[in-house]
Protein backbone atom coordinates (compact mmCIF):
# COMPACT_ATOMS: atom_id res chain seq x y z
CA UNK A 1 0.00 0.00 0.00
CA UNK A 2 1.72 3.35 -0.93
CA UNK A 3 2.19 5.91 1.75
CA UNK A 4 0.71 9.39 1.23
CA UNK A 5 3.80 11.43 0.33
CA UNK A 6 4.32 8.53 -2.63
CA UNK A 7 4.26 9.91 -5.63
CA UNK A 8 1.50 8.08 -8.40
CA UNK A 9 3.14 8.97 -11.56
CA UNK A 10 0.36 7.95 -13.82
CA UNK A 11 -1.46 10.90 -11.79
CA UNK A 12 0.68 13.08 -12.98
CA UNK A 13 0.31 15.61 -15.89
CA UNK A 14 2.47 15.37 -18.73
CA UNK A 15 4.66 18.23 -17.45
CA UNK A 16 4.62 17.24 -13.90
CA UNK A 17 5.63 13.58 -14.79
CA UNK A 18 8.11 15.04 -16.88
CA UNK A 19 9.95 16.79 -14.15
CA UNK A 20 9.39 13.83 -11.82
CA UNK A 21 11.09 11.47 -14.11
CA UNK A 22 14.58 13.75 -14.57
CA UNK A 23 14.42 13.57 -10.70
CA UNK A 24 13.94 9.85 -10.82
CA UNK A 25 16.88 9.71 -12.87
CA UNK A 26 18.87 11.95 -10.30
CA UNK A 27 18.24 9.52 -8.03
CA UNK A 28 19.39 6.37 -10.37
CA UNK A 29 15.50 5.24 -9.71
CA UNK A 30 15.08 2.28 -12.91
CA UNK A 31 12.03 0.94 -12.05
CA UNK A 32 10.03 4.45 -12.02
CA UNK A 33 12.13 5.70 -15.43
CA UNK A 34 10.91 2.70 -16.83
CA UNK A 35 7.25 3.18 -15.33
CA UNK A 36 7.60 6.93 -16.17
CA UNK A 37 8.55 5.90 -20.64
CA UNK A 38 5.55 3.60 -20.50
CA UNK A 39 2.97 6.00 -19.06
CA UNK A 40 4.20 8.66 -22.16
CA UNK A 41 3.60 6.50 -24.59
CA UNK A 42 0.54 5.08 -23.52
CA UNK A 43 -0.56 9.03 -23.65
CA UNK A 44 0.59 8.80 -26.75
CA UNK A 45 4.24 10.88 -26.93
CA UNK A 46 6.21 10.01 -29.72
CA UNK A 47 9.25 7.55 -28.59
CA UNK A 48 11.25 10.22 -29.65
CA UNK A 49 10.32 12.60 -27.46
CA UNK A 50 10.09 10.67 -24.41
CA UNK A 51 14.26 9.98 -25.20
CA UNK A 52 14.57 13.61 -25.39
CA UNK A 53 12.55 15.69 -23.35
CA UNK A 54 12.36 13.19 -20.28
CA UNK A 55 15.23 11.22 -20.45
CA UNK A 56 17.89 12.88 -21.95
CA UNK A 57 17.17 16.29 -20.95
CA UNK A 58 17.02 14.39 -17.27
CA UNK A 59 20.95 13.15 -18.23
CA UNK A 60 22.46 16.26 -18.95
CA UNK A 61 21.10 17.92 -15.67
CA UNK A 62 22.62 15.11 -14.36
CA UNK A 63 25.92 15.19 -16.03
CA UNK A 64 26.30 18.96 -15.13
CA UNK A 65 26.12 17.88 -11.45
CA UNK A 66 29.01 15.40 -12.25
CA UNK A 67 30.51 18.13 -14.02
CA UNK A 68 30.14 20.61 -10.91
CA UNK A 69 31.27 18.29 -8.43
CA UNK A 70 27.93 18.05 -7.32
CA UNK A 71 27.69 14.62 -8.11
CA UNK A 72 30.08 11.51 -8.06
CA UNK A 73 30.57 8.72 -10.43
CA UNK A 74 28.43 5.96 -7.93
CA UNK A 75 25.17 8.89 -8.69
CA UNK A 76 26.24 9.21 -12.07
CA UNK A 77 26.34 5.10 -12.98
CA UNK A 78 22.70 4.81 -11.11
CA UNK A 79 21.15 7.46 -13.15
CA UNK A 80 23.17 6.06 -16.18
CA UNK A 81 21.57 2.30 -15.19
CA UNK A 82 18.11 4.07 -14.81
CA UNK A 83 18.35 5.67 -18.60
CA UNK A 84 19.13 2.41 -20.07
CA UNK A 85 16.00 0.95 -18.91
CA UNK A 86 14.25 3.86 -20.11
CA UNK A 87 16.40 3.52 -23.21
CA UNK A 88 15.68 -0.42 -23.60
CA UNK A 89 11.98 0.43 -24.09
CA UNK A 90 11.91 3.34 -26.38
CA UNK A 91 15.22 1.42 -28.97
CA UNK A 92 13.11 -1.14 -30.58
CA UNK A 93 10.13 2.23 -30.99
CA UNK A 94 12.57 4.43 -31.85
CA UNK A 95 13.82 2.48 -35.01
CA UNK A 96 9.98 1.83 -36.21
CA UNK A 97 9.41 5.51 -35.94
CA UNK A 98 12.14 6.75 -37.64
CA UNK A 99 13.99 8.95 -35.56
CA UNK A 100 16.16 11.45 -36.83
CA UNK A 101 19.38 10.13 -37.31
CA UNK A 102 22.43 12.73 -36.90
CA UNK A 103 25.33 10.41 -37.83
CA UNK A 104 27.32 6.96 -36.79
CA UNK A 105 29.46 6.94 -34.52
CA UNK A 106 31.87 4.01 -33.79
CA UNK A 107 33.26 3.76 -30.32
CA UNK A 108 35.52 2.20 -28.31
CA UNK A 109 38.40 1.63 -25.25
CA UNK A 110 41.84 1.32 -26.37
CA UNK A 111 44.22 -1.60 -26.50
CA UNK A 112 45.25 -3.06 -23.10
CA UNK A 113 42.79 -1.10 -21.24
CA UNK A 114 39.23 -2.60 -19.80
CA UNK A 115 37.85 0.59 -18.16
CA UNK A 116 34.36 1.45 -20.12
CA UNK A 117 32.25 3.42 -17.56
CA UNK A 118 32.95 6.86 -19.38
CA UNK A 119 32.47 5.23 -22.58
CA UNK A 120 29.58 3.66 -22.03
CA UNK A 121 28.09 6.67 -20.77
CA UNK A 122 29.11 8.70 -24.24
CA UNK A 123 27.68 6.16 -25.92
CA UNK A 124 24.50 6.01 -24.36
CA UNK A 125 24.13 10.19 -24.72
CA UNK A 126 25.10 10.32 -28.31
CA UNK A 127 22.27 7.15 -29.12
CA UNK A 128 19.91 10.06 -27.11
CA UNK A 129 21.05 12.66 -29.38
CA UNK A 130 20.31 10.97 -32.44
CA UNK A 131 23.58 9.25 -33.30
CA UNK A 132 23.50 5.48 -34.28
CA UNK A 133 26.08 4.41 -32.09
CA UNK A 134 28.68 1.01 -32.42
CA UNK A 135 30.01 0.02 -29.45
CA UNK A 136 33.16 -2.00 -29.78
CA UNK A 137 33.90 -2.60 -26.50
CA UNK A 138 36.81 -2.49 -24.39
CA UNK A 139 40.57 -3.55 -25.82
CA UNK A 140 40.36 -2.87 -29.12
CA UNK A 141 43.44 -3.45 -31.38
CA UNK A 142 43.65 -0.41 -34.14
CA UNK A 143 42.67 -3.04 -36.68
CA UNK A 144 39.47 -3.67 -35.20
CA UNK A 145 38.90 0.19 -35.48
CA UNK A 146 39.61 0.71 -38.87
CA UNK A 147 37.35 -2.44 -39.71
CA UNK A 148 34.46 -0.95 -38.08
CA UNK A 149 34.80 2.49 -39.33
CA UNK A 150 34.79 0.83 -42.72
CA UNK A 151 32.44 -1.71 -42.32
CA UNK A 152 29.63 0.44 -40.63
CA UNK A 153 30.70 4.18 -42.99
CA UNK A 154 31.04 5.83 -39.91
CA UNK A 155 30.78 9.07 -39.42
CA UNK A 156 32.98 9.51 -35.93
CA UNK A 157 35.73 7.77 -34.42
CA UNK A 158 35.48 7.98 -30.54
CA UNK A 159 38.11 6.43 -28.47
CA UNK A 160 37.90 6.13 -24.52
CA UNK A 161 41.18 5.21 -21.97
CA UNK A 162 41.56 5.80 -18.75
CA UNK A 163 45.08 4.87 -18.15
CA UNK A 164 48.26 7.10 -18.43
CA UNK A 165 49.85 3.51 -19.76
CA UNK A 166 47.21 3.08 -22.46
CA UNK A 167 46.05 6.59 -23.72
CA UNK A 168 49.32 6.80 -26.01
CA UNK A 169 47.61 4.00 -28.59
CA UNK A 170 45.06 6.78 -29.79
CA UNK A 171 47.68 7.62 -31.32
CA UNK A 172 48.78 4.61 -32.80
CA UNK A 173 44.95 4.22 -33.75
CA UNK A 174 45.23 8.06 -35.58
CA UNK A 175 48.56 7.63 -37.37
CA UNK A 176 47.69 3.99 -38.75
CA UNK A 177 43.93 6.03 -40.42
CA UNK A 178 46.49 8.59 -41.68
CA UNK A 179 49.18 5.94 -43.39
CA UNK A 180 45.86 4.82 -44.88
CA UNK A 181 44.51 7.77 -46.31
CA UNK A 182 41.36 7.65 -44.45
CA UNK A 183 42.08 9.89 -41.71
CA UNK A 184 40.02 13.19 -43.07
CA UNK A 185 37.03 10.59 -43.76
CA UNK A 186 36.48 10.27 -40.19
CA UNK A 187 36.25 12.79 -37.27
CA UNK A 188 37.66 11.80 -34.17
CA UNK A 189 36.84 12.45 -30.89
CA UNK A 190 38.61 11.19 -27.61
CA UNK A 191 37.84 10.81 -23.58
CA UNK A 192 39.12 9.75 -20.70
CA UNK A 193 40.37 11.07 -17.13
CA UNK A 194 43.92 11.15 -18.29
CA UNK A 195 43.62 12.87 -20.97
CA UNK A 196 43.28 16.74 -21.63
CA UNK A 197 42.76 19.26 -24.33
CA UNK A 198 46.76 19.22 -25.29
CA UNK A 199 47.16 15.28 -25.69
CA UNK A 200 43.85 15.39 -27.93
CA UNK A 201 45.73 18.07 -30.20
CA UNK A 202 49.18 16.25 -30.27
CA UNK A 203 47.83 13.05 -30.88
CA UNK A 204 46.13 15.22 -34.26
CA UNK A 205 42.19 14.04 -32.62
CA UNK A 206 39.88 16.67 -33.94
CA UNK A 207 38.79 17.01 -30.10
CA UNK A 208 38.89 15.86 -26.90
CA UNK A 209 35.88 15.61 -24.56
CA UNK A 210 36.09 15.95 -21.02
CA UNK A 211 32.34 14.20 -20.28
CA UNK A 212 29.60 13.01 -22.24
CA UNK A 213 27.47 16.25 -22.68
CA UNK A 214 30.55 17.63 -24.18
CA UNK A 215 31.13 14.74 -26.80
CA UNK A 216 27.73 15.23 -28.04
CA UNK A 217 27.48 18.43 -28.54
CA UNK A 218 31.33 18.49 -30.03
CA UNK A 219 30.19 15.41 -32.17
CA UNK A 220 27.06 17.88 -33.45
CA UNK A 221 28.80 20.79 -34.40
CA UNK A 222 31.86 19.06 -36.49
CA UNK A 223 28.96 16.80 -38.53
CA UNK A 224 27.38 19.92 -38.83
CA UNK A 225 30.42 21.85 -39.91
CA UNK A 226 31.53 18.71 -41.96
CA UNK A 227 27.90 18.64 -43.93
CA UNK A 228 28.82 22.45 -44.38
CA UNK A 229 32.10 21.82 -46.18
CA UNK A 230 30.40 19.45 -48.14
CA UNK A 231 32.54 16.53 -47.18
CA UNK A 232 31.45 13.20 -46.55
CA UNK A 233 29.68 13.00 -43.30
CA UNK B 1 37.09 15.34 2.83
CA UNK B 2 39.43 18.04 4.75
CA UNK B 3 41.87 19.81 4.05
CA UNK B 4 43.21 19.37 0.34
CA UNK B 5 46.20 20.05 -0.73
CA UNK B 6 46.77 21.88 2.72
CA UNK B 7 48.64 18.88 5.51
CA UNK B 8 47.53 19.94 8.66
CA UNK B 9 48.41 16.54 10.48
CA UNK B 10 51.77 17.11 12.39
CA UNK B 11 54.72 14.97 12.29
CA UNK B 12 55.03 14.20 16.29
CA UNK B 13 58.53 15.41 17.66
CA UNK B 14 59.87 11.55 16.78
CA UNK B 15 59.03 11.88 13.89
CA UNK B 16 55.94 9.46 14.38
CA UNK B 17 53.52 9.10 12.07
CA UNK B 18 49.55 9.79 11.84
CA UNK B 19 46.99 7.30 11.50
CA UNK B 20 46.36 6.00 7.89
CA UNK B 21 42.41 8.21 8.25
CA UNK B 22 44.56 11.51 8.47
CA UNK B 23 47.30 10.53 5.79
CA UNK B 24 44.24 9.91 3.77
CA UNK B 25 42.41 13.51 4.79
CA UNK B 26 44.75 16.01 5.51
CA UNK B 27 48.20 14.47 4.96
CA UNK B 28 51.54 15.63 6.85
CA UNK B 29 53.07 18.26 7.81
CA UNK B 30 57.42 18.59 7.38
CA UNK B 31 59.42 18.07 11.09
CA UNK B 32 61.88 20.67 9.17
CA UNK B 33 64.91 18.48 9.95
CA UNK B 34 66.91 17.79 6.78
CA UNK B 35 67.87 19.81 3.87
CA UNK B 36 65.60 18.33 1.69
CA UNK B 37 62.16 18.25 1.12
CA UNK B 38 60.09 15.07 0.02
CA UNK B 39 56.40 16.38 -1.11
CA UNK B 40 54.79 13.01 -1.30
CA UNK B 41 51.50 11.50 -1.59
CA UNK B 42 49.96 10.43 1.70
CA UNK B 43 49.74 6.42 0.34
CA UNK B 44 53.80 6.73 0.24
CA UNK B 45 53.98 8.37 4.07
CA UNK B 46 55.05 5.18 6.11
CA UNK B 47 57.35 3.06 3.51
CA UNK B 48 58.99 6.80 2.66
CA UNK B 49 59.36 7.07 6.49
CA UNK B 50 60.49 3.62 6.43
CA UNK B 51 63.02 3.87 3.94
CA UNK B 52 64.18 7.27 5.91
CA UNK B 53 64.94 5.26 9.06
CA UNK B 54 66.71 2.00 7.70
CA UNK B 55 69.17 3.90 5.44
CA UNK B 56 69.84 6.61 7.96
CA UNK B 57 68.57 9.79 5.09
CA UNK B 58 68.21 12.14 7.97
CA UNK B 59 68.53 14.90 5.12
CA UNK B 60 65.46 13.90 4.44
CA UNK B 61 62.51 16.16 5.28
CA UNK B 62 58.81 14.11 4.52
CA UNK B 63 55.74 16.36 3.86
CA UNK B 64 52.77 14.36 2.31
CA UNK B 65 49.71 15.65 0.52
CA UNK B 66 46.20 14.21 1.43
CA UNK B 67 46.19 10.73 -0.37
CA UNK B 68 42.71 11.21 -1.37
CA UNK B 69 44.06 13.57 -4.47
CA UNK B 70 43.64 10.66 -6.03
CA UNK B 71 39.77 10.69 -6.16
CA UNK B 72 40.46 13.79 -8.24
CA UNK B 73 44.14 13.40 -10.00
CA UNK B 74 43.52 16.93 -11.40
CA UNK B 75 44.11 18.41 -8.73
CA UNK B 76 47.29 16.91 -8.01
CA UNK B 77 49.38 19.19 -9.90
CA UNK B 78 47.38 22.22 -8.25
CA UNK B 79 48.22 20.79 -4.97
CA UNK B 80 51.86 19.76 -5.84
CA UNK B 81 52.91 23.23 -7.15
CA UNK B 82 51.02 25.20 -4.01
CA UNK B 83 53.32 22.59 -1.63
CA UNK B 84 56.88 23.44 -3.74
CA UNK B 85 56.13 27.01 -3.53
CA UNK B 86 55.09 27.30 0.07
CA UNK B 87 58.33 25.11 0.95
CA UNK B 88 60.70 26.41 -1.54
CA UNK B 89 62.80 28.82 0.76
CA UNK B 90 63.52 26.41 3.64
CA UNK B 91 64.83 23.64 2.26
CA UNK B 92 68.34 23.53 -0.36
CA UNK B 93 66.29 20.95 -2.57
CA UNK B 94 62.81 19.51 -3.42
CA UNK B 95 61.95 16.05 -4.70
CA UNK B 96 58.22 15.65 -5.86
CA UNK B 97 57.28 11.66 -4.70
CA UNK B 98 54.56 11.15 -7.04
CA UNK B 99 54.26 8.84 -10.07
CA UNK B 100 51.99 10.37 -12.91
CA UNK B 101 49.30 8.80 -11.41
CA UNK B 102 46.38 9.76 -13.53
CA UNK B 103 47.41 13.16 -14.42
CA UNK B 104 48.49 12.37 -17.89
CA UNK B 105 51.57 13.75 -17.67
CA UNK B 106 50.11 17.01 -16.56
CA UNK B 107 52.14 16.93 -13.08
CA UNK B 108 55.02 15.88 -14.96
CA UNK B 109 55.28 19.35 -16.66
CA UNK B 110 54.48 21.47 -13.87
CA UNK B 111 57.50 19.68 -11.98
CA UNK B 112 59.56 20.76 -14.99
CA UNK B 113 58.09 24.09 -15.28
CA UNK B 114 58.95 24.43 -11.24
CA UNK B 115 62.41 23.01 -11.64
CA UNK B 116 61.53 19.91 -9.66
CA UNK B 117 61.86 16.30 -10.35
CA UNK B 118 59.96 13.67 -9.35
CA UNK B 119 59.71 9.95 -9.49
CA UNK B 120 59.25 8.16 -12.82
CA UNK B 121 56.21 6.16 -13.87
CA UNK B 122 52.93 5.44 -13.84
CA UNK B 123 51.47 4.51 -10.53
CA UNK B 124 53.01 3.92 -7.05
CA UNK B 125 51.68 0.21 -7.58
CA UNK B 126 54.32 0.01 -10.96
CA UNK B 127 57.35 1.93 -9.30
CA UNK B 128 56.99 -0.69 -6.22
CA UNK B 129 57.17 -3.24 -8.35
CA UNK B 130 60.11 -1.42 -10.51
CA UNK B 131 58.55 0.44 -13.77
CA UNK B 132 60.30 -1.80 -16.05
CA UNK B 133 59.07 -5.19 -14.52
CA UNK B 134 55.62 -3.78 -14.60
CA UNK B 135 55.31 -2.61 -18.14
CA UNK B 136 57.00 -6.18 -19.27
CA UNK B 137 53.31 -7.86 -17.95
CA UNK B 138 50.84 -4.67 -18.64
CA UNK B 139 50.08 -6.53 -21.92
CA UNK B 140 49.01 -9.88 -19.88
CA UNK B 141 48.10 -7.89 -16.69
CA UNK B 142 45.36 -5.50 -18.04
CA UNK B 143 42.44 -6.77 -16.38
CA UNK B 144 44.09 -6.95 -12.87
CA UNK B 145 43.68 -4.31 -10.11
CA UNK B 146 46.41 -3.24 -8.00
CA UNK B 147 46.56 -2.67 -4.46
CA UNK B 148 49.38 -1.37 -2.33
CA UNK B 149 50.05 -1.99 1.27
CA UNK B 150 48.60 1.48 1.67
CA UNK B 151 45.42 0.91 -0.38
CA UNK B 152 45.09 -2.65 1.40
CA UNK B 153 44.82 -1.14 4.77
CA UNK B 154 42.45 2.05 3.56
CA UNK B 155 40.23 0.02 0.98
CA UNK B 156 36.92 0.86 2.29
CA UNK B 157 37.80 4.52 2.15
CA UNK B 158 39.52 4.55 -1.28
CA UNK B 159 37.41 2.00 -2.66
CA UNK B 160 34.47 0.51 -1.32
CA UNK B 161 32.76 4.25 -0.12
CA UNK B 162 33.75 6.43 -2.73
CA UNK B 163 32.63 3.90 -5.21
CA UNK B 164 29.24 3.57 -3.68
CA UNK B 165 29.31 0.03 -2.98
CA UNK B 166 28.65 0.10 0.79
CA UNK B 167 24.90 1.74 -0.24
CA UNK B 168 24.92 0.20 -3.48
CA UNK B 169 26.62 -3.47 -4.10
CA UNK B 170 24.76 -3.97 -7.59
CA UNK B 171 27.59 -1.12 -9.14
CA UNK B 172 30.34 -3.41 -8.26
CA UNK B 173 29.81 -5.60 -11.57
CA UNK B 174 29.55 -2.41 -13.28
CA UNK B 175 32.68 -1.36 -12.24
CA UNK B 176 34.56 -4.04 -11.62
CA UNK B 177 32.95 -6.32 -14.33
CA UNK B 178 36.01 -6.11 -16.72
CA UNK B 179 38.64 -7.18 -14.25
CA UNK B 180 39.61 -10.47 -13.40
CA UNK B 181 42.18 -10.31 -10.77
CA UNK B 182 43.11 -8.34 -7.46
CA UNK B 183 46.88 -8.38 -7.15
CA UNK B 184 48.28 -6.88 -4.31
CA UNK B 185 52.03 -5.65 -4.45
CA UNK B 186 53.04 -5.82 -1.07
CA UNK B 187 55.96 -3.73 0.32
CA UNK B 188 56.08 -5.85 3.53
CA UNK B 189 55.41 -9.45 4.91
CA UNK B 190 52.14 -8.87 6.80
CA UNK B 191 49.73 -11.70 7.16
CA UNK B 192 47.12 -9.67 8.47
CA UNK B 193 47.06 -7.16 5.11
CA UNK B 194 47.36 -10.49 2.93
CA UNK B 195 44.21 -11.45 4.42
CA UNK B 196 42.74 -8.46 4.46
CA UNK B 197 44.00 -8.02 0.79
CA UNK B 198 42.46 -11.39 -0.40
CA UNK B 199 38.53 -10.33 1.25
CA UNK B 200 38.77 -7.11 -0.91
CA UNK B 201 39.28 -9.35 -4.18
CA UNK B 202 36.20 -11.58 -2.18
CA UNK B 203 34.48 -8.67 -2.21
CA UNK B 204 34.59 -7.47 -5.52
CA UNK B 205 34.40 -10.89 -6.85
CA UNK B 206 38.43 -11.02 -8.21
CA UNK B 207 40.53 -13.50 -8.13
CA UNK B 208 43.36 -12.67 -5.90
CA UNK B 209 47.31 -13.01 -5.57
CA UNK B 210 49.97 -11.52 -3.77
CA UNK B 211 53.51 -10.25 -5.07
CA UNK B 212 55.99 -9.60 -2.95
CA UNK B 213 57.68 -6.17 -4.24
CA UNK B 214 59.28 -4.59 -1.28
CA UNK B 215 60.14 -0.75 -2.42
CA UNK B 216 61.01 -1.34 -5.35
CA UNK B 217 62.19 2.05 -7.34
CA UNK B 218 61.02 4.66 -4.74
CA UNK B 219 64.35 3.18 -2.68
CA UNK B 220 66.43 3.53 -5.86
CA UNK B 221 64.70 7.01 -6.03
CA UNK B 222 65.58 8.18 -2.91
CA UNK B 223 68.94 6.89 -2.22
CA UNK B 224 70.31 9.05 -5.31
CA UNK B 225 68.72 12.25 -3.57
Amino acid sequence: MADEDDIILSELSDDELVLQMHDDLYDGLKEEIEDGVRILLDRGWTPYDVLTKALVAGMTIVGADFRDGILFVPEVLLAANAMKGGMAILKPLLAETGAPRVGKMVIGTVKGDIHDIGKNLVGMMMEGAGFEVVDLGINNPVEKYIEALQTEGADILGMSALLTTTMPYMKVVIDTMKEKGMRDDYIVIVGGAPLNEEFGKAIGADAYCRDAAVAVQTAKDLVARKHNQGVKA
Amino acid sequence: MTGRGQPSAPQGASGSLPDDDRLTSDGLAPSHNGRILLIACGALAREILDLKALNGWSHLDLTCLPANLHLWPDRIPDAVEEAVKRHRADYSGIFVVYADCGTGGLLQARCAALGVEMVAGPHCYSFFEGNEAFAAHADTEFTAFYLTDFLVRQFDAFVWRPMGFDRHPELIPMMFGNYTTLIYQAQTDDPALDAKARDAAERLGLAYERRFTGYGDLATALKGL
